[in-house]
């Protein structure tokens, strides 16, 4: 087919709705990284975190969160002897620059870090009205900012308060276990600066992994188990009391 | 803003998500399916005594239904990108699958029915008209000008058929808004298998009582006198339905205090201190209560017709303000609370802003004023039934 002026003029916006719908939905990868490969999860060792805040100073400035909102934080929790049903909860900014000392001696004090727990079964990627968020072959859920009309239906439905709207961009925003590092070899933000190895990213599809050994020998939990999410934020020691 | 706050929240949760723009979306939905459940007592089941009401009842159906989208679409923080709800829709998604069952109900049976209900007074319009008017009635013919006996008879059947279609899908657009609630499994206030099956009924309450109320005042404005047959068959409807509707709620309520689980102590909180007014108050005495009692009085005891006609204004008037507080409970109620069941967030409704009272205000008068175009246009009254009947006389004599 001869490619005429005229043909050329009728083809242009055509082509550049196609490389819109192509692109938009495409996350960024590094060239050799294959998404089938893959299974992204994630490992929280309680007993292991100090409620330092590194990782969500780290989360804040790599993925440019907003102030006053969170892809990751860290609660600390106090449970006073038996009463496993009332634990006082607190996470002051999100626990960005760590934690006052906790005067009262009666009972456990420990931190939980929290994030986006990448559910297999996800109640936000199901309710959303144009599917603009997702999750990947590789097991991560994410959002295309420029799909989302922002009318936080996710953001209601997920229940363990992980997502909120972008101020700037008016569009729902969470943990996207920093797919533009893990797709190039690297591990996530909030990982990395981990003092203690309290965080640790897993690929559930590699067998050499370590985290199939982990998960092996110790007892591990995940959040709200009885919403039958299949949350992939796996977390050692986790008390009772943790919600 | 500093937002109070009682207990621990997520860091996110804050924040409310939905405003009273979403509030106004569900008790404008139910108003529409209230609404046109009561018009099509009249034509499918034939209770011949709010005949008064049925067309009126429809065109309050469109005015409001027509405004339903907008503080959705003014909510959305991408309203450009709304029409990708019907381009590219997710399958999963309730909102999703409700811009479907909003078309379907606007289009196929609304719009449809009342252009088949008013189409001789249409074309009666467009030949006895003169100047601007004539050409909008001349347009809304849609090019047929048939009035004959035999075509009318079509449109009679035909409305029929929609009216039937057009019962189930009324249930399914107030019953749906109810299951975009209803099926938050993370929101142990809203998930419910009753909610849309609650939703349904208090919407029949509210569009009862807006087309009883506005009966009412359209008549008394045009100085006629209200026909009380009507009006007492309308209230006894309003009744009934406002009884199942608060069994339903009631069912609810105890089970949810006998289970009493994880959620409960959470929820059971909330209701005593932030919702103690707008629900214990507004919603349950003054406006379930109080009007199930007044219009159960005049079943049981001899009013006169001003009695009655001043207590059905009073509990209609009641329960427009008891289903709105209903409406605000599971919205803003639903978000008061933290998901860990630990704490209780505020909510902080600006004026002036994009999502504040201002708007929602502006929102609620816009049906108001598109009904006043509509009833302007095609007048839903008896006696200009009949004044249509005179015209299409002369019409014939003359063609």
């Amino acid at each position: 087919m001869e490619l005429t002026r005229r043909r050329l003029l009728m083809l242009l916006p055509a082509a550049a709705v196609a490389w819109n719908y192509v692109s938009a939905g495409t996350p960024e990868a590094s060239p050799n990284y294959k998404m089938t490969e893959h299974w992204w999860a994630m490992l929280i060792d309680i007993p292991k975190c100090i409620g330092c805040g590194s990782c969500v100073r780290a989360c804040a400035e790599e993925n440019d969160v907003p102030e006053g909102y969170f892809r990751t934080w860290v609660e600390r929790y106090h449970v006073a002897d038996w009463k496993i049903e009332k634990p006082e909860v607190e996470s002051p900014d999100g626990g960005k620059n760590g934690f006052p000392p906790h005067t009262d001696d009666d009972g456990k004090n420990f931190f939980v870090p929290k994030l986006c727990n990448h559910c297999v079964d996800s109640p936000c990627t199901q309710v959303c009205p144009v599917g603009a968020t997702f999750i990947t072959p590789d097991g991560v859920v994410l959002v295309d900012k420029n799909y989302c009309l922002g009318c936080r239906y996710c953001v209601q439905a997920c229940p363990y308060g992980c997502r909120f709207i972008n101020p700037k961009t008016n569009t729902a925003e969470k943990c996207t276990l920093c797919y533009h590092r893990i797709t190039k070899g690297l591990t996530t933000a909030c990982c990395e600066v981990c003092p203690t190895g309290a965080r640790q990213l897993a690929d559930l599809k590699n067998p050499k992994d370590p985290i199939h050994e982990f998960l092996r020998t110790h007892t591990v939990q995940v959040l709200k188990p009885h919403l039958a999410t299949e949350a992939k934020v796996f977390y050692n020691g986790m008390d009772g009391s943790v919600r | 803003m500093q937002i109070p706050v009682q207990g621990f929240m997520y860091p996110n949760e804050v924040e409310l998500q939905w405003s009273i723009l979403i509030v106004l979306y569900p008790y404008i939905t139910g108003l529409v399916a209230g609404a046109f459940i009561l018009a099509s007592l009249e034509r499918v089941f034939r209770v011949e005594a709010v005949k008064p009401t049925y067309r009126l009842a429809l065109l309050t159906a469109l005015a409001f239904l027509l405004v339903a989208p907008l503080p959705l679409q003014l909510h959305l923080g991408h309203p450009e990108r709304s029409f990708e709800m019907y381009m590219t829709p997710h399958r999963s998604s309730a909102m999703a699958m409700f811009g479907f069952v909003y078309l379907w109900y606007l289009m196929a049976v609304l719009l449809l029915e009342i252009w088949l209900d008013y189409r001789r007074d249409i074309v009666l319009r467009s030949q006895t008209g003169t100047g601007w008017k004539r050409g909008v009635y001349r347009l809304l013919t849609l090019g047929s000008s048939n009035v004959s006996e035999r075509s009318l008879r079509i449109d009679e059947r035909l409305g029929y058929f929609i009216t039937l279609i057009g019962i189930p899908s009324a249930f399914l657009l107030h019953g749906y808004v109810g299951f975009i609630f209803g099926s938050v499994k993370a929101n142990p206030w809203w998930s419910s298998p009753l909610m849309p099956i609650v939703f349904l009924f208090s919407a029949m309450v509210s569009g009862i009582s807006a087309v009883m109320l506005l009966y009412m005042f359209s008549t008394w404005v045009r100085g006629q006198r209200i026909d009380m047959r009507c009006l007492d068959t309308v209230a006894r409807y309003l009744l009934y339905t406002f009884i199942i509707d608060f069994s339903l709620e009631m069912l609810d309520l105890l089970q949810r205090i006998y289970e009493a689980d994880e959620s409960f102590r959470s929820l059971d909180f909330m209701v005593h201190t932030r919702l103690w007014t707008s629900q214990v108050i507004i919603q349950i005495l003054l406006g379930t209560v109080t009007p199930i009692a007044l219009i159960s009085l005049t079943q049981v005891l001899r009013c006169s017709d001003t009695a009655r006609k001043q207590i059905y204004a009073v509990a209609g008037s009641l329960t427009m303000v008891g289903i709105f507080a209903m409406r605000w409970n599971v919205v803003i109620g639903g978000q008061l609370f933290s998901k860990s069941f630990l704490g209780y967030t505020s909510y902080k409704m600006g004026f002036a802003t994009r999502e504040g009272l201002l708007p929602a205000i502006v929102l609620m008068i816009l049906p108001f004023i598109i009904l006043w175009v509509l009833v302007k246009l095609l007048p839903p009254w008896p006696e200009s039934a009949s004044l249509s009947e005179s015209d299409a006389v002369a019409v014939h004599a003359t063609s």
